[in-house]
């Protein structure tokens, strides 16, 4: 009873620096409003949530902005446990753009589809506030509380077709796996405070050198680690619940889990593999190696054999998954500056692209009601708008310049092989063969698009909401100007402003 | 390296003109067919005159060096920079590509290929045309790369929607190699810039410090390069895209591939992979010269066995890359001279050949060889037109085929030191005895086409060269000649600048 006394009497409250913290304090009175608005509107006004949401990201997006321009010193929160540096504030500002491309993408289709309207948009936000607190965390217990934020709304959503058996199965899945890894995750960090006896990155980065009496208990807890990350990422072979759940999700939902919420799953997993492992470089750079290997190979073979157009773009998104993999397979040293930054700009060019390319198929597939490849089958001749733009985000992703996807491999293959080892070449090669092969299933959707003739020679044009528009634009310019001036994107991931930032 | 930067503004607009002329077709209506052709056509127009003042304000007694040089950050956390400059090498492939494409343009006037769609067709080629231009003046690896890349979606767009009957499969295959080989040069890239010590994607500077790489290094970087160029001229045995290209391409699509594509891969040769690798390039240029003399006498015996045109005159260019190349093998600068000339004359010729072809197919709707005949009677222009340009791919003194051809062979008696001389003069004979083969397969194409009497029986769309061919036209014919009777024009701006890249062979 006194220890419980006398602990509380040396409490303090922490400094808590509001500034800081606007965004996520932004986000979550905007969830709370969606929330309440939701309650107490009818059915005929309910278009209301749309709009708050998409003001409530914008406003979320002004504080990163004054933050990204007060001052470059690190802001340090809690003992260094939520740090708002520049990384953050770029995946801030990532995470929140893409969410309101994404209410644009979801208005027309949630209007429409007679859904829980209210519901979508507050999961959406809850979501992405869990994204935005990983950007910031740096601490074993943020990282999963934020892990477990942006994860949970995202198996509802993906659920959220209630009637629908596909959503059901695709949220089921999503749902047993995500928690699966969260599980090995769990107990890989739970043997980390054991051998750190903290949960602080930068602590348990001093403690995990893979010497002494437990280092094997120490590799073991970076793989669990590494291997609970992986699925969320879905590398292969961890990657099974992906094609199942993008196919059953709502179309704006995949868009969203393919693009924010594997960004998430990413970031986390570069914090904790450079902050908390430098020294166990030795156990996971050859299982990374590994990873991105087979997740770029494998996802490519996958992807070429489907005919369903959203079963290919999420294995097309497993092997995407494999070249941001790829630099963190020699991360560590000089290497590991350059491996932050490739991150950082394939996740933001990959959204950019990834977005538009949902954007089109949602537009498209109000028109076709369908989602195989061959549906697209002469979009150009009746939608050219349409088909120039779905051409442009495919080659985005496929890597030809001078569309940004060719940026972020690059960013990719130049980490890569700044260490200059033979395996680090040997990697750069298959990644290389890869995107070739790559272009073999993204080369077919733009044969269907441009050469084949229209299905059942139905040319009725599409009409595009005005909400898809926009987002269409937004994603195309952005993927041609990064494409064309890659300086833009690769400028916010100068590394030299990350550095300190990871010590906390 | 001396460079001289006056006029820093021309190369930036002769290359980025075109994208005017682009934005103007996208606002253009699509129903609008004669504003769309007027927009093409003045566009490539104006690019052509940029070109004009460009060659005009070029000082030809300096043309070893770079010249019209800007230099600006484009990417400065990786150290790419937008530097763009042209030599002597340089010139007369970028004034080429933009004349070719004009010529082009003006063909398309009145030969817009089915499914139609001329907007859509003018706005790739004029995206082609700046990739084309952007490769050849590039002298940044990175910025040389997005340049070679962007030539890759209009060309495999032009093949798969206006192309052949098997126009998809071959407009795939195209890609697919072409994105095969640039994906491991773009890794050969990133290989020579960190071993020579992460500063620069500049070509001179790593002509300056590529030397220094070891040697077993530099073998390996080259094997990147090397596929990635291979793939494009090609040569043999990636070449294996090229006759379903050529073939199935429409004829402004085999034009524009013949006349200038195919050179972006022997210019990367000429331009970065033998001056910045010159240990490895000793190492490389007896296989490349054997590949070479295998391709010239491969695509000899694939021309005799062909029963398409258009097929045999796309094999017919797997053979005079292979001269190209071992020219280039020789690494002498008489070998080099040839090859740069090679590369011109082919484009011109062979482009010739394809719009030939294409007219041909549009009055016989054929080109099945067996089925054509008597052209001579039947439209005697287009018979001599055909004739002339077989003759000067064959390589018929007096015409421009001859100077490609000849001093490549002749390169191949004496190689640079270091290479092997007896394994030279072999490859010197062999092709020397690819150009008897290439006498036979054009002189036997031209007699079952042009003479003889007229087959089959719907003849009524059989007429001669029109207006627009002869505008088309003439201009290649006129330069086919000139630079045959007079080859110093050409030579005389080529030797500076390859004297000047083979520095590291003693010349």
């Amino acid at each position: 009873m006194s220890l419980v006394a006398s602990s509380a009497a040396a409490w303090t409250a922490p400094v808590i620096d509001y500034h800081a913290l606007a965004p996520e304090i932004v986000l979550a009175v905007g969830l709370s409003v969606v929330l309440l608005v939701d309650l107490f509107t009818a059915e005929r006004n309910k278009w209301l949530l749309s709009v708050l949401t998409g003001f409530t990201l914008l406003g979320a997006t002004l504080p990163v902005l004054t933050l990204a321009i007060h001052d470059d010193s690190v802001r340090s929160l809690f003992d260094g446990r939520y740090v708002v540096d520049e990384f953050s504030l770029v995946m801030k500002g990532l995470f929140l753009l893409a969410g309101y491309v994404i209410v644009l993408l979801s208005s027309a289709h949630v209007e429409e589809g007679d859904y829980w309207r209210g519901e979508y948009w507050f999961l959406l936000l809850t979501s992405l506030l869990g994204m935005v607190m990983m950007s910031s965390s740096r601490d074993l217990v943020s990282v999963f509380v934020a892990l477990e934020f942006l994860s949970i709304p995202a198996y509802m959503l993906a659920a959220w077709r209630k009637r629908d058996l596909r959503s059901n199965e695709a949220g089921v899945k999503y749902f047993l796996l995500g928690v699966f890894a969260s599980a090995v995750m769990l107990y890989g960090m739970s043997l980390l405070y054991g051998v750190a006896n903290s949960t602080l990155l930068v602590d348990i980065g001093e403690s995990i050198n893979l010497d002494g009496d437990f280092a094997a208990v120490q590799a073991l807890a970076v793989v669990f680690v590494v291997v609970g990350f992986a699925f969320k990422v879905s590398a292969v072979p961890f990657h099974t619940w992906a094609p199942d759940t993008y196919e059953g999700a709502p179309t704006p939902v995949t868009a969203f889990l393919s693009v924010a919420s594997k960004a998430a799953g990413f970031i986390a997993l570069v914090v904790v593999l450079l902050t908390a492992f430098p020294a166990g470089r030795d156990v996971w750079q050859p299982f990374v190696w590994v990873l991105s290997a087979l997740t770029m190979t494998i996802g490519n073979v996958f992807a070429l054999r489907q005919t369903n157009l959203v079963r290919m773009i999420a294995y097309s998104s497993v092997s995407q998954g494999g070249f941001v993999l790829m630099p963190l397979a020699v991360a560590g040293g000089a290497a590991g500056d350059a491996a932050l930054r490739a991150v950082v700009v394939y996740l933001v060019v990959y959204a950019a692209t990834n977005l538009g390319m949902f954007g089109v198929i949602l537009a498209v597939s109000r028109k076709t009601r369908s989602g195989d490849i061959a549906s697209l089958g002469g979009l150009f001749s009746y939608a050219p708008a349409l088909g120039v733009l779905l051409t442009i985000f495919l080659a985005s992703l496929a890597g030809i310049p001078p569309l940004g996807g060719w940026i972020g491999k690059f960013a990719a293959f130049q980490a890569l092989l700044t260490d200059a080892t033979p395996w680090a070449y040997v990697l750069a090669v298959i990644g290389a063969v890869n995107s070739v092969i790559a272009f073999g299933y993204y080369g077919n959707v733009m044969r269907e698009v441009w050469m084949r003739p229209v299905p059942h020679g139905d040319n009725t044009p599409i009409v595009t909401p005005s909400s898809l528009q926009i987002a269409l634009g937004i994603t195309a310019v952005a993927t041609l100007v990064l494409g064309i001036l890659p300086g833009v994107v690769l400028h916010f991931g100068d590394i030299a402003n990350l550095v300190g930032a990871f010590g906390g | 390296m001396q460079m001289i930067r006056d006029n820093n503004w021309v190369l930036s607009v002769g290359t980025f003109l075109p994208i005017v002329g682009v934005l103007l077709l996208l606002v253009t209506p699509k129903a609008n067919d004669a504003a769309i052709k007027a927009v093409a056509l003045l566009t490539s127009i104006a690019t052509v005159l940029v070109g004009v003042f460009t060659l005009v304000n070029f000082d030809f007694d300096q043309a070893g060096l770079m010249q019209f040089v800007a230099q600006t950050d484009w990417i400065p956390v990786v150290k790419s920079t937008y530097f763009i400059g042209v030599d002597g090498i340089s010139l007369p492939l970028y004034l080429l590509s933009m004349v070719v494409t004009l010529l082009v343009v003006i063909y398309s006037l009145d030969h817009i290929p089915s499914p139609g769609n001329p907007k859509a067709f003018f706005i790739l080629m004029l995206i082609l045309q700046m990739g084309m231009a952007g490769t050849f003046i590039a002298q940044d690896l990175i910025l040389f790369f997005v340049f070679f890349e962007l030539v890759l979606l209009p060309m495999y767009f032009m093949i798969g929607v206006w192309g052949g009957e098997q126009r998809q499969y071959a407009s795939l295959k195209f890609f697919l190699y072409t994105m095969f080989g640039s994906a491991l040069m773009l890794v050969a890239f990133l290989a020579i810039f960190f071993k020579t010590g992460a500063e620069s994607f500049a070509i001179p500077y790593l002509v300056e410090n590529g030397g220094g790489i070891a040697k077993n290094v530099q073998v390996w970087i080259f094997a990147g390069m090397f596929i990635g160029f291979a793939v494009k001229v090609p040569m043999f045995p990636f070449h294996t895209w090229l006759p379903d290209a050529h073939t199935q391409a429409p004829t402004q699509g085999s034009v524009i591939l013949a006349a200038i594509l195919l050179k972006l891969g022997t210019y990367g040769f000429v331009r970065i992979a033998i001056p910045t690798l010159p240990d490895a390039a000793i190492e490389w240029a007896p296989w490349i010269g054997g590949l070479a003399v295998v391709g010239i006498m491969y695509g000899a015996f694939g021309c005799l066995a062909q029963t398409d045109m258009k097929r045999l005159i796309a094999f017919s260019s797997v053979a005079h890359m292979g001269f190209v190349m071992l020219g280039i093998s020789t690494l002498t600068s008489f070998g080099v001279n040839a090859a740069v000339f090679g590369m011109v004359a082919h484009g011109l010729i062979t482009g010739m050949l394809f719009f030939i072809a294409g007219s041909v197919k549009e009055r016989y709707h054929t080109l099945e060889i067996a089925k054509l005949g008597g052209m001579l009677t039947q439209v005697p222009r287009l018979g001599w037109i055909l004739g002339l340009c077989s003759m000067a791919s064959l390589g018929l003194p007096g015409l421009a085929g001859f100077w490609g051809e000849f001093p490549a062979i002749l390169s191949a008696y004496n190689p640079a030191d270091g290479l092997n001389v007896s394994v030279y003069r072999t490859y010197m004979v062999i092709a020397a005895l690819g150009t008897v083969f290439a006498a036979a397969y054009l002189l036997w194409l031209y007699q079952r086409t042009a003479f003889g009497t007229p087959k089959g029986h719907d003849h009524h769309d059989v007429h001669d060269v029109t207006t627009y061919e002869w505008v088309a036209w003439l201009p290649l014919l006129v330069a086919i000649v000139a630079f045959g009777v007079v080859p110093n024009l050409l030579f005389g701006v080529i030797d500076p600048a390859v004297q000047q890249t083979l520095r590291a062979f003693g010349g």
